[in-house]
């Protein structure tokens, strides 16, 4: 990790509409400090050696658990529905795309 | 005499029973305590009374008829709030899922209510999504300490463990992801284990962070997790990640003794910024364990100072993924302003229904898998976490359990970290590396600190040896008997 | 014919081919009920695959069993320690707002790599190199209420189909012309339809995508090419484009292209291109794909289009071209060979199935199993035919009814084709043609089979109306003394 970690209130922005999270400008700002103290908090990573390290990326060994390919009851159409905030006839409703 | 609800798990399902008290009983003497302590600990989102009451006559019925009942028949049973039940709100102390009504029940609720008869009486508060130590952060307000008002009661569990040490239920469900079991269990004065990932079920449990989650027991006392633990522990066909491995009979051998074991006292665990009290009471249980016959050695784990940074660049990352579902279509909350295409409807949408943290996590977590920093910050952190489980592998190949604090203090005052991300971060710094490595630990409680606050100590065991921590907890609690020991809320 | 100019820009196309493994009776990643077709919308779902709070994957071991089989037909190599990748973007149709999938970056691998798969134009064979291919999943299905996607105001969706496994086969850049795509396509079809993995005669089974470059430029992804039959006319189109972008001396710009049917337009430029993200997926566990696994399914492996072309070429006597023509389509082959268990006519089965039927089933768009067809109703059809029952004339004027289940005889009868009965035309008639054929008397003599000459000739002199009974008794009268 190097300093070129920092981020900026661009950067930001940036990774906020990414991530599909709206911030108000004060947001913005306060996030930016803190992100970049925890940030720099996690560059004591990179005084680590690393190179012929696995990276681990099951927390455990375990293999091949598979599951029949057998049918089993759906959800009723209300239990599916019933928490949808918009819905019509038996669709989801979802903002426009375009 | 104890106040029915003052009682243990273990006893109370002896009592019920030999028909002694009946389930009904057990379950009013929890909402009494309730209605006169709730308001000042609020610990429950929400409690099911009505079926509560209605679900122990039933057992009750069973029982006098001589029917078959479940291992935990007619006890009651609080769920950390992010365990769906079926029909219940599981909110996860969010407002992006207050109102959520869940269509089905999480594996756990299935064994340990459905097979074996427990009762919930309520969901737990927690904090916002499990991110936190605090149970500030929550979307129903901060619970409080039983022992001390004015103090957090750790978190993520944090309604769990304060409904455990106010007596408010008789055994709680937490989920511990960077030690949201033992944290709360630690500042509570309580005892709570962290299963080896694999061993119990994940299905139902709303996800934070994936690879690093496990659901685990908040109780009274050591054979009440024990008896908690072996009920709902096991492979899940549902659970692609739960071993099969077989489960002990943990309240079995929880008396065999610890004189065969070697137990080690990593370093790393006492290091510069461990509260001089906190380290006096485990350091005493430490002696109590070598007059009990096992032999002390020291180990160290040179790894574990890079844990918390590893820890959060792989939980943030995760929950960033896994947090990406609420969008406001197929459950959960909505925004009001629906102007604009669904990418605009969605940025409103959780940005008005995460809380402050949950949204820096979120955004951490998409930085850090994003193009150009995966590797520096993602794939990084893995190979730590490498090093980390060798530290652990290493260590066991001398010593049947490590030692160590669960938090580096005792609990801290409400609000005195809560805008301050890292210092709340720092708190995990000795529970994380365990859900790094993927290892079972249990947090007791071996005393109390000068300013009257409780201090919990880790048992940290090999990879599906839970016994092994039972066998050292039990012992160690008989001994020093913290268990009996009751904050005073009045009511009684 | 390429144009002068053309030939300084030479195509290359690469194709992304999403099958849809729907002879699985379950979703990739949980239990529901993968026939969802024509089923009420929000009705073959569950925690899993609605991404409700909680829920966790599980992988349908018989999905695995699909891909084993595909490496087999494709030859290519499977990867023998595998795991899946979340890809994350958001969009409405995905319930986690994360695809789960196989990558072959980051650490990860593709299901399998390599393989290849040959096809043959201008009597030429090209072999076309296999990328890689992967697992994922369906993602569900949006409803553009009141419009198409860029001009209404609210979507509706179904996750019924969310979840429904997927195999991506990503060619390499090699193909070098829209027909040839084509043939490729039809190809690729007919092996994974051999393979019994994907039913094709279901709506959106096999999806295609395709990157499009001139060679030395900036590659385009066309995306949302519905029907196979459009991939020729989507790629002729963007080829042209990027062409005449770089005839004017502009650079082409690597960007993702919508196909409207008739065009295609800009969806979003590299600029704004999603950011997946991908990690490792660990709600999964690693998969493993132990020797013993692929030689098991290598022994279950069924016939495949080359084999099968070898064989119909050797049992049925069909030219090359033929059998490829009906190998093509497994369900027309299976049904051809269905029809010459009952009737051992095979040229004339294929002329009809392959110039007639098909002609009717491709421009209606069906599939044999969506009518009413039967192999029994072919061979009466033929045997009708070959017995000089029924004329040519007559069979063309009845083979469309042929896929409404209606038989040929019960046909005719309805149809009021009148046999002529009447005893006097008939005699006149035969008068005619005997006298008309001496050769054919001649031959009689010897070879008493050519009597079915005479039957033949009535029949067609009538239309086909002739009585058929009463036809032989009057020939045979005539002609006995010519016969032994």
């Amino acid at each position: 990790m190097t300093k070129d970690s920092k981020l900026t209130i661009e950067d930001t922005q940036e990774i906020a509409k990414l991530a599909r999270l709206q911030l108000s400008k004060e947001e913005e700002e306060k996030f930016t400090t803190q992100l970049n103290n925890i940030l720099q908090y996690f560059e004591k990573l990179s005084e680590l050696d690393t190179k012929n390290v696995e990276p681990r990326t099951h927390p455990n060994d375990i293999v091949n658990s598979f599951r029949e390919d057998v049918v089993e009851e759906s959800l009723d159409k209300e239990e599916a529905l019933k928490n949808a905030p918009e819905k019509k006839d038996s669709y989801f409703k979802a903002p426009k795309i375009v | 005499m104890p106040s029915l609800n003052q009682l243990s798990g273990i006893e109370i399902r002896d009592k019920i029973r030999t028909q002694e008290i009946s389930s009904e009983d057990i379950v009013l003497a929890c909402f009494k305590r309730i209605n006169d302590v709730e308001s000042k600990i609020n610990a429950f989102t929400e409690v099911f009374e009505k079926e509560a009451v209605k679900r122990a006559k039933e057992i009750d019925k069973k029982i006098k008829k001589g029917e078959k009942v479940g291992n935990l028949a007619g006890i009651p049973l609080a769920v950390k709030d992010l365990i769906s039940v079926k029909g219940h709100q599981t909110s996860a102390g969010s407002k992006m899922l207050n109102g959520y009504i869940s269509p089905y029940d999480s594996t756990v609720i299935e064994r340990l209510v459905r097979k074996q008869d427990a009762i919930i009486i309520g969901t737990t508060n927690m904090d916002e999504f499990a991110m936190g130590s605090s149970t500030e952060s929550s979307f129903y307000g901060a619970t409080y300490n039983p022992w001390n008002l004015k103090f957090v009661p750790g978190g993520s569990s944090g309604g769990s463990g304060a409904a455990i040490a106010a007596d408010e239920t008789i055994l709680s469900l937490g989920s511990d992801t960077g030690g949201s079991i033992r944290c709360p269990a630690a500042y509570c004065g309580v005892a709570g284990i962290k299963p080896t990932y694999g061993r119990v079920s994940r299905y139902g449990i709303i996800a934070y962070a994936n690879s690093l989650e496990q659901v685990g027991p908040i109780s009274k006392t050591v054979k009440d997790s024990a008896l908690v633990l072996q009920n709902m522990a096991g492979k899940d066909p549902k659970d692609a990640t739960t071993v099969d491995e077989s489960v002990e009979n943990y309240l079995d051998i929880i008396e065999n003794g610890i004189e065969d074991f070697t137990i080690g006292i990593p370093n790393e665990f006492y290091g510069e910024g461990l509260d001089p009290d906190v380290e006096k009471q485990v350091r005493n249980a430490i002696k109590i364990l070598e007059k009990k016959g096992s032999n002390i050695i020291k180990v160290s784990l040179p790894h574990i100072e890079y844990a918390l940074p590893t820890y959060y660049l792989i939980a943030m990352s995760e929950a960033s993924s896994n947090l990406a579902r609420f969008d406001g279509i197929r459950y959960g909350y909505k925004t009001d302003n629906t102007d604009g295409n669904f990418n605009e409807v969605f940025s409103r949408t959780r940005g008005e229904g995460f809380g402050p943290e949950v949204r820096r996590r979120i955004i951490l977590g998409t930085y850090a898998l994003s193009a150009g920093y995966f590797e520096m910050f993602y794939i990084k952190a893995l190979k730590v976490r490498t090093l980390i489980r060798q530290d652990f592998l290493k260590a066991y190949e001398k010593c049947d359990v490590l030692i160590g604090p669960t938090m580096p203090a005792t609990a801290f005052e409400i609000g005195t970290k809560l805008d301050d991300p890292i210092q709340m971060y720092l708190e995990d710094i000795l529970t994380v590396p365990i859900n790094l490595a993927g290892i079972p630990s249990m947090s007791l409680n071996c005393g109390f600190a000068s300013n009257g606050m409780p201090v919990g100590m880790q048992i940290m065991g090999k990879f599906f040896k839970e016994s092994d921590i039972f066998r050292t907890a039990y012992v160690l609690e008989q001994e020093m008997k913290y268990f009996k020991q009751r904050p005073d809320l009045g009511g009684y | 014919m390429k144009s002068k100019v053309d030939s300084k820009f030479t195509p290359m196309i690469g194709l992304e081919i999403h099958c849809q493994l729907n002879t699985l009776k379950t979703k990739l990643f949980c239990s529901c009920n993968a026939q969802f077709r024509g089923e009420e919308p929000n009705t073959y779902t569950c925690p899993v695959c609605l991404g409700l709070p909680g829920s966790l994957p599980t992988v349908n071991e018989n999905a695995i069993d699909c891909a084993i089989k595909l490496a087999h037909a494709f030859d290519s190599k499977i990867n023998k320690r595998m795991y899946f990748f979340r890809k994350n973007y958001f969009y409405p149709d995905l319930p986690q707002n994360f695809q789960i999938t196989q990558y072959n970056k980051a650490g990860g691998v593709a299901f399998a790599d390599g393989g290849t798969i040959s096809i043959k134009f201008d009597n030429k064979i090209k072999n076309i190199e296999l990328d890689r291919f992967h697992l994922e999943n369906d993602p569900g299905k949006l409803v553009h209420e009141g419009g198409d996607i860029e001009s209404s105001n609210e979507t509706l969706v179904d996750y019924n189909r969310s979840g429904i496994a997927l195999i991506e086969i990503v060619t390499k850049p090699v193909i070098e012309s829209p027909r040839e795509a084509r043939i490729f396509l039809k190809k690729l079809r007919s092996i994974i339809s051999h393979c019994e993995i994907v039913d094709l005669t279901k709506d959106g089974a096999m999806r295609v995508d395709a990157n499009i470059s001139i060679k030395g430029h900036a590659r385009a992804e066309v995306k949302n090419i519905n029907s196979f039959k459009e991939v020729e006319r989507a790629l002729k189109w963007e080829i042209k484009r990027q062409i005449n972008k770089l005839k004017k001396g502009q650079e082409t710009e690597q960007e993702t292209r919508n196909w409207n049917g008739k065009i295609t337009t800009l969806l979003r430029s590299k600029e704004s291109e999603n950011e997946y993200r991908y990690f490792p997926e660990a709600d999964l566990v690693p998969i493993e794909i132990k020797q013993d696994w692929i030689d098991d399914i290598k022994e279950k492996m069924p016939e495949l289009p080359d084999e099968r072309i070898a064989r119909l070429q050797e049992e049925y006597g069909l030219k090359e071209y033929d059998a490829t023509v009906i190998t093509e389509d497994k369900e027309v082959a299976d049904f051809y060979e269905e029809c010459c268990k009952l009737n051992e006519n095979y040229e004339a089965i294929k002329n009809w199935l392959m110039n007639d039927i098909m002609g009717i089933l491709n421009e209606e768009n069906l599939s044999i199993s969506s009518t009413e067809l039967k192999p029994k109703l072919v061979d009466e059809f033929i045997s009708a035919i070959d017995s000089g029952k029924v004329t040519t004339k007559i069979a063309k004027k009845y083979i469309s009814k042929i896929i409404k289940g209606i038989g040929i005889k019960k046909w005719m009868k309805k149809q009021g084709v009148k046999k002529i009965t009447d005893k006097e035309k008939l005699n006149e008639l035969a008068d005619k043609i005997i006298s008309d054929n001496p050769d054919v008397v001649e031959d009689l003599k010897k070879k008493p089979k050519t009597f079915q000459y005479f039957v033949g000739q009535m029949m067609k002199a009538t239309r086909g109306q002739a009585d058929i009974q009463l036809t032989r008794k009057i020939l045979k009268e005539k002609l006995k003394k010519y016969m032994k």
